[in-house]
């Protein structure tokens, strides 16, 4: 058996498994026009992205608009109705064997026993993968690297919604996978949990690992992901890294002592104004000059300015205005 | 620490883990058998129609505890498998199907070993005499019954929900056992029923190791046909209509 190499995990006391390395250039994950539809229901309708190696890709968007079951048929779970995906180069359906032992899983609900202890499953799922490896995950390493190492014993059904997901993510790493599907990794999970859960997500990464995170919450997406890819009713509304979808939505924070009439303004002004709640505003791509005359115009009328802030929108922005606000 | 080195291992054991922290099913598998064996055996108020009742009644009931790991233990497990999403779990690594086929049907005759390890020698503590015995027609016997009973196990388990898996189950093991030719004679039956009764899987497996354990069957050519078919629809069946989700 090769010995295993490791790489720190801030503020974690075990080692996460190294992995192997591929070309960061190449995607490694490749979605063509996949359709997925469920009988007259069209669940997935022609989406096209791609995923790269030493990158988090977090997929986002409302219950429904098709996240997990392109994620599904990216690991092999489901057929596509039409379409392509490529995941490390190899055919989800076809190769699934081979492709299993590559890849990590993590479920959104589910997977586990009732019964069953936390160590008694790492220990089978690394079991599992023992023959298809030069070496095995080592299950106690894996249950102290996830924080489990008090509650190993502690059957499944006894545990908190938090440290279910936590042994879920062991499981997923149990492959020493080089691509790793994450479906609501950190949901129900308390503060301490999330960052030990986004330490590892962030440590794959850098150690070369494919993450597809899906999720619906945006300020963990926005900590932790590198490239975005919005869905909707079944189609990628936005794709590319993160800073690319913020930039492309400059907004403008504005928030005053009191509430503007905005009836009274001039209408190159009141005209770009939103009203996010009273003395709190914003302006989403404003034109050159705007700011000026808009700081001209509060200075002439007494109006006092708390904040007046420029930059990119934040990801929850972002989302909102793509998807009408739902999440 | 050490990990099993295949994944057959590896499932295997999470199997074997399962079934002995799940006191229901050793309750059924185990401990109702013998109860039955020891209540009748002790009171003979069976109207067997046998000279010794034990004749009658040891094959019944080892039949009966066939019926219960093949079908019932099996079955309510993969149910509950399928309703906590273990099965689409397990069905993204290297495991595959016949890998945990495999490991379910060892896990099935390591627990069939364990229930005749215990049967035959209370059914001898009984007085049950076994010289007659053909012990290689016995095990097969078993061994047909066994995929015939879990073919019929994973086809109700396949197809509904846990919950409701669970009551079929455990109703038609109660079913069976009354009105399966393992416990009640088939002529102690109304005649429709008895008629119905002998195109069972349970009837026919009863049937056939009374004729292989005591050489004191009801019609065992017929017998052997009907387990025949049984062990050979089933499966087909089961495996044509599972759902994994």
């Amino acid at each position: 058996m090769l010995p295993t190499p490791t790489t720190k995990v801030k503020g974690v006391s075990a080692d996460v498994p190294s992995f192997s390395r591929i070309n960061r250039d190449e995607p490694s994950l490749v979605v063509d026009h996949l359709s997925v539809r469920y009988g007259d229901l069209v669940a997935v309708d022609a989406v096209s992205f791609s995923a790269y190696a030493g990158q988090v890709t977090a997929v986002l968007g409302p219950n429904g608009a098709g996240k997990t079951s392109t994620i599904e048929v990216c690991e092999g779970l489901r057929r596509a109705s039409s379409g392509h995906v490529r995941v490390l180069g190899l055919d989800p359906t076809k190769d699934q064997r081979a492709l299993a032992n590559e890849m990590g899983v993590m479920l959104q609900e589910g997977g586990i026993y009732p019964s069953a202890r936390p160590i008694d499953v790492v220990r089978q799922y690394c079991g599992l993968y023992g023959s298809g490896k030069t070496h095995y995950a080592n299950p106690q390493e894996l249950i102290d690297l996830v924080g489990l190492t008090e509650r190993q014993k502690t059957s499944w059904r006894r545990l908190s919604g938090g440290e279910k997901q936590r042994l879920s993510l062991a499981l997923a790493l149990a492959s020493q996978p080089r691509i790793i599907f994450l479906d609501e990794p950190t949901s129900g999970v308390d503060v301490n949990g999330r960052s030990t859960i986004r330490d590892i997500i962030r440590c794959l990464a850098d150690d070369g690992v494919t993450v597809i995170l899906a999720t619906h919450e945006l300020d963990e997406a926005e900590k932790i992901c590198d490239r975005v890819v919005i869905f909707d009713k079944g189609k990628v509304l936005v794709e590319g890294t993160l800073d690319d979808v913020r930039k492309a939505r400059r907004t403008v924070r504005l928030r005053t002592v009191r509430p503007l009439m905005l009836d009274d303004m001039p209408e190159n002004l009141a005209g770009w104004l939103i009203e996010d709640a009273p003395c709190d505003y914003s302006i989403e791509d404003a034109p050159q000059g705007l700011i000026a005359a808009l700081a001209v115009w509060l200075s002439e009328r007494g109006i006092d300015v708390v904040e007046l802030r420029t930059g990119m929108a934040s990801l929850e922005d972002v989302f909102k205005k793509l998807t009408g606000g739902e999440s | 620490m050490k990990v099993s080195s295949s994944p057959f291992r590896a499932q295997l054991r999470a199997e074997l883990q399962v079934l002995a922290h799940n006191g229901e099913q050793l309750l059924l598998t185990l401990i109702i058998p013998v109860i039955l064996l020891v209540f009748f055996g002790t009171t003979d108020v069976l109207p067997t129609g046998f000279d010794d009742h034990m004749d009658f009644l040891t094959p019944g009931i080892i039949a009966l505890a066939i019926m219960s790991s093949s079908m019932v233990s099996l079955g309510i497990a993969t149910g509950f498998e399928r309703s906590y999403k273990v099965l689409k779990r397990l069905g993204v690594t290297p495991l595959g199907r016949p890998r945990w086929l495999a490991a379910k049907i060892v896990t099935v005759l390591l627990m069939q070993i364990v229930q005749l390890v215990i049967l035959i020698p209370v059914a001898l503590i009984l007085d049950w005499q076994s010289d007659d015995a053909q012990w290689l027609l016995a095990i097969a016997a078993v061994a047909i019954g066994s995929v015939a009973f879990a073919g019929l196990g994973l086809f109700i388990a396949g197809r509904l929900r846990a919950e409701i898996n669970l009551a079929a189950q455990n109703g038609l093991y109660l079913l069976l056992l009354l009105l399966g030719g393992m416990v009640i004679p088939f002529d102690e039956l109304p005649a429709p029923v008895a008629a119905v009764a002998k195109c069972l899987p349970s009837g026919a497996l009863a049937d056939v190791l009374r004729d292989a354990l005591v050489g004191q069957a009801d019609r065992p050519g017929t017998s052997w046909i009907v387990l025949g078919i049984w062990t050979v629809l089933t499966p087909v069946i089961a495996a044509a209509t599972f759902r994994w989700e």
